[in-house]
């Protein structure tokens, strides 16, 4: 395939409501590939882009259930098989015992696959995206919400883009470059 | 109708956030505290301060590993001394950390929000001092390694029926959960901070820091669902740390630690103690950065309520040990209870009471809790109860136990004191460090309590 010219159209606006009504309407005229940007967690963003992503949850439980038989199973070679103890008498599968561990071990597990699952599905660490040559795109992390269609996308066309773009009223309209 | 009445009420608790913010002057306001020009002289001679402590703390690490653990006070029967009492400390601080960021989110509390970035800072800097203690305590503190488990050469494995190894993988998970907690809170506000620095350094190192972060509505999403998996995890988590130390005493037959209130008693404890040191630290901070807008009267407020539950929880567990000592009808048990009110250790099992459950008692009043000086006093007298709580808990039981030939008695050597008052150097050390270089309010989650921040729905 060839590749664009240019990577997008990138709109600001000044509030979290404008923003959401231009994806809206972005998704109305038919646009599909394109993605939102803002300083803080908007639910109603996700919804409008039609986002819907539940792997991540699907990890964690992967993760924590990994852990448990690992913290588990570590317990019980050693205690049993590998390096048995006589301690008072206990039986040598004393599971009771072997709980605390194995809860600690299911947390830890669960949260580094939550945090390493987040930045994977993410792509981070990223160290070059295109939205960032365009200069206004630093107050996204301060004050503004930006917009990106991105130039892959079938409709996409540059003119007809960005005439669309220039109806919803943004606070300014700038190429992107790769 | 009610509901007039209802939103008066509200209206006449301070706000969570001043009025008049935007996500302009939120976001300046904050990050102002560390992208600004040149140091404040305050900081430098705070940190001066800290540093020096700190190297209190190195010097008596370097005689402990000279010398061995014989520089401490501790002796047959007391085996535990300071080193126990500040860790068991230092890791109740860290708790209340973990309960503001975590478990006020689960229950969509607001007024956390400005200061839990801060709290998760405490509770990681409490945890690495708790973590020291024990690890001196071994002796041989270059093979701490060998508590975890390793194929070794040796052959051996670690003994997984006994509370001291749950508390290895308890404290090591527990930091690495609070510090993964406390970094993926701070990836959108170092990308604020790379994109707002006036240095190239400062760019650079908040760059690779943020790693790319873009505030995408993509990554927001899975972010979101990240960090409330990661708040459901912590929860549970900082019950099971402080139960788990808690198992440490209450799994062997020692009078006075061996009792099943200990698991709740304990974390309850941990979180008056911890919300003591949050308030010990906030008011002067709050004061020294002019951030009176974001730390209001009301998180003052509410604090000093949760200390006030928390404080009454830590009661009945005194009033139960001694009940129970006492209907238990075991010898050695109520002998513990009236060694405690009435032997050696009288004066500070009675000052404990005094700090931990007479003086609280003052937060009823909403005078009290509205009084930035009262409230600065009264939780430096909390963490100075908790500190006497432990040290009442662990000396008292084991300089008298079972057999009279075998009593003795405690005190602090010089180098436990250096050790414990260099930690709080260490502590202070990073704190000092942090407040200058990272965002000590997490901005992101600031910008979503300004008025503009909701999506308003437009009627078609």
């Amino acid at each position: 395939m060839k590749r664009p010219p240019i990577y997008g159209l990138l709109a600001e606006f000044d509030t979290p409501t404008e923003l959401v009504t231009a994806v809206r309407k972005a998704r109305a005229a038919g646009y599909r590939v394109m993605d939102a940007y803002s300083p803080f967690p908007i639910e109603e963003l996700a919804e409008a882009l039609h986002f819907h992503d539940r792997r991540l949850s699907m990890i964690v439980l992967g993760g924590g259930i990994t852990g448990g038989l690992v913290g588990y199973l570590l317990q019980y070679w050693t205690s049993v098989v590998e390096y048995p103890l006589n301690i008072g008498g206990r039986p040598l599968h004393s599971w009771p015992s072997f709980i605390p561990v194995t809860f600690e071990t299911t947390v830890l597990f669960a949260a580094l696959s939550a945090v390493l699952g987040m930045l994977a599905l993410n792509g981070l660490p990223m160290p070059y995206h295109p939205v960032f040559n365009v200069p206004r795109f630093a107050l996204a992390s301060r004050d503004q919400f930006f917009l990106c269609i991105e130039a892959v996308d079938p409709h996409f066309d540059r003119e007809i883009t960005r005439r669309f773009l220039e109806r919803l009223d943004p606070q300014s309209i700038a190429e992107v470059a790769h | 109708m009610s509901t007039p009445v209802l939103e008066a009420r509200r209206d006449s608790r301070p706000p969570v956030i001043a009025p008049g913010h935007t996500f302009e002057t939120v976001t300046d306001r904050i990050s102002r505290v560390v992208l600004r020009r040149g140091t404040p002289r305050g900081w430098i001679v705070g940190f001066a301060l800290s540093f020096c402590l700190m190297m209190v703390l190195f010097y008596s690490v370097a005689a402990l590993l000279f010398r061995g653990i014989g520089i401490w006070g501790i002796n047959q029967p007391v085996e535990w001394g300071f080193d126990i009492v500040n860790f068991v400390w230092w890791i109740g601080i860290g708790h209340a950390g973990t309960l503001i960021s975590a478990i006020l989110l689960l229950l969509k509390q607001e007024w956390r929000t400005s200061i839990n970035r801060f709290a998760e800072a405490m509770t990681l800097f409490a945890v690495a001092c708790a973590g020291l203690y024990p690890v001196l305590h071994l002796g041989r503190p270059w093979l701490a390694y060998w508590l975890f488990p390793y194929p070794n050469t040796m052959g051996m494995w670690p003994q997984f029926r006994s509370p001291l190894i749950w508390d290895v993988f308890a404290v090591s998970t527990y930091l690495t959960v609070s510090l993964m907690f406390w970094f993926v809170g701070l990836i959108p506000d170092l990308a604020t901070l790379r994109d707002r620095s006036p240095s190239r350094i400062g760019r650079g190192v908040y760059g690779i820091l943020a790693m790319g972060w873009r505030g995408s509505a993509k990554h927001w999403h899975r972010y979101e669902t990240a960090y409330l998996l990661l708040a459901g995890l912590s929860t549970p988590l900082v019950v099971s740390v402080h139960t788990i130390v808690s198992f440490d005493f209450a799994v062997s037959v020692v009078p006075g630690w061996h009792a099943t209130i200990f698991p709740p008693y304990f974390v309850a404890g941990a979180i008056y103690s911890g919300f003591a040191m949050v308030m010990t630290l906030a008011i002067p901070i709050r004061k020294f950065y002019n951030l009176e807008d974001f730390l209001t009267m009301r998180h003052l407020d509410n604090m000093a309520r949760v200390m006030l539950a928390t404080g009454l929880i830590v009661a009945y567990g005194y009033m139960m040990e001694t009940f129970m000592a006492w209907y238990g009808g075991n010898p050695y048990e109520s002998f513990m209870i009236l060694n405690r009110f009435g032997g050696p250790y009288a004066p500070q099992y009675w000052l404990l009471i005094t700090c931990n459950v007479v003086i609280p008692q003052v937060l009823w009043f909403r005078r009290v809790r509205a009084s930035i000086p009262a409230l600065f006093v009264v939780s430096l007298i909390v963490n100075l109860g908790m500190w006497l709580e432990r040290y009442i808990i662990i000396v008292v039981s084991l300089h008298r136990d079972f057999l009279p030939s075998s009593w003795g008695m405690y005190s602090g050597s010089i180098y436990d004191w250096s050790m414990f008052v260099g930690s709080i150097g260490l502590f202070l050390s990073l704190l000092f460090l942090f407040i200058r270089y990272l965002p000590m309010i997490s901005i992101f989650e600031m910008r979503t309590l300004v008025p503009g921040a909701e999506v308003k729905e437009e009627t078609p």
